[in-house]
């Protein structure tokens, strides 16, 4: 009795819905923190993502190239290690593709994400809290080897990931900024926002100085965040794709999470946060620029987190 | 004896150690023990006096936040664990 619709103009599917996301004029923050009127900066609302966050480019990315290639096939598992975000990327993605999800995550992720997961059907196989992200990536691996109907991601090491922002996130803020960015910062966690991101702008335009920014010391409070010195080093990471790096501090991660959602409206969580405090270090130096960070949530997933009620 | 278990980002100021075995009646007192035998972890558990925001210490699984706090009372036969936030992400 009804027919299919032919829907103008509209996004029918979730991955349809990735990437494209707003670009914010972080306009007070930077005034706030001693940036010169003559800087601008600005920062990707990741969270406008269908699943929350930045990871459904890498997840999309990742499960495409593997339908391309062949790995994925319609009523497969898709495996892979997780801190929170990626997972429910993939979580949302195989839902709406027909692939079983199944993840490895350490079993302190906020309950927020844990409950999230499931609510898409995802199986999860908690690790040991104490080995962190690591720990996780060591038990997808065992299990990847142990049955290779799996198809195991791996987005550590799958550069889909990276190509992800090298094909998207890039060309939106080269577009967004009408090609005037000078500066790009982000933190990192696979690296693939970075690196790919990175890629891109430069080859786009060579005088962009690109910075990441790490946790200051490898026990850190800033989720998502990797201490590359002291953690298992993805293989997509590319130390030599940007200009440098800025540590950053748990403690002002979280201050700044509080200010950009009291005074500019931004509830963002706390690698967010992380970056700005990169983003103003930045900008801070510069008489002239467009200087562009990411946010890669909002705060929604990190509301059991006590730092929201200090200060 | 008390033990605490070391997360794998602590271990480098620690020997290596997965497990240190402590002496006190409190998380306080434990802690200290354990920061007088290994004295770099101080900076990264402390904040002054105060354990850092992020610093999650259970004592057999169960958050000293929804205990005593610092002055949660631990026994020889405690088992408590230093828990970190989760890296990876971005």
């Amino acid at each position: 009795m009804f027919s299919q619709v032919n829907i103008q103009n509209s996004p029918t599917t979730v991955a349809d819905q990735v990437g494209h996301t707003p670009l914010l004029n972080l306009r007070k923050i930077a005034a706030a923190h001693g940036v010169p009127s003559t800087v601008a900066l600005y920062a990707k609302a990741e969270w406008f993502n269908p699943s929350g966050s930045v990871k459904d480019r890498p997840a999309l990315s990742i499960i495409l190239a593997a339908e391309r290639s062949g790995q994925l096939q319609p009523g497969m598992t898709l495996l892979d290690s997780t801190s929170g975000n990626m997972g429910i990327a993939y979580a949302m993605l195989g839902a709406a593709r027909g692939y079983q999800v199944k993840l490895t995550i350490p079993a302190n992720a906020s309950p927020e994400r844990i409950a999230i997961l499931k609510a898409y059907g995802a199986e999860l196989i908690l690790t040991d809290p104490l080995e962190g992200s690591d720990g996780a990536i060591v038990k997808a691996r065992q299990i990847a080897a142990a049955d290779p109907t799996v198809f195991y991601a791996n987005q550590y090491d799958n550069p889909a990931n990276w190509q992800a922002h090298y094909h998207g996130t890039a060309i939106e803020i080269w577009e967004q900024t009408r090609a005037q960015i000078t500066h790009f910062t982000t933190g990192l966690g696979t690296s693939g926002t970075f690196v790919g991101t990175t890629r891109r702008l430069k080859q786009l335009n060579s005088e962009i100085v690109c910075i990441s920014s790490q946790p200051d010391t490898p026990f850190h409070g800033l989720e998502g965040w990797k201490h590359m010195a002291s953690a298992m080093t993805p293989a997509i990471y590319d130390e030599a794709a940007g200009d440098g790096n800025i540590d950053v501090r748990t403690e002002d991660a979280y201050a700044l999470a509080r200010e950009l959602a009291r005074t500019e409206g931004v509830f963002t969580g706390i690698s967010g946060a992380g970056s700005v405090l990169g983003a103003l270090a930045v900008a801070r130096d510069l008489h002239h620029g467009v200087v562009v960070t990411l946010l890669p949530d909002n705060g929604f997933k990190y509301l059991s987190e006590r730092f929201w009620q200090e200060g | 004896m008390t033990t605490i278990r070391i997360p794998t980002p602590l271990r480098t100021y620690t020997d290596g150690q997965t497990t240190v075995n402590v002496t006190g009646s409190s998380v306080t007192a434990v802690l200290n023990d354990l920061t007088q035998q290994y004295p770099a972890l101080k900076n990264h558990l402390f904040d002054g006096d105060e354990l850092r925001s992020f610093v999650n210490v259970y004592v057999n699984k169960e958050d000293i936040r929804a205990l005593n706090g610092a002055a949660t009372a631990v026994s020889e036969e405690d088992a408590l664990m230093i828990v970190p936030s989760i890296a990876g992400g971005a």
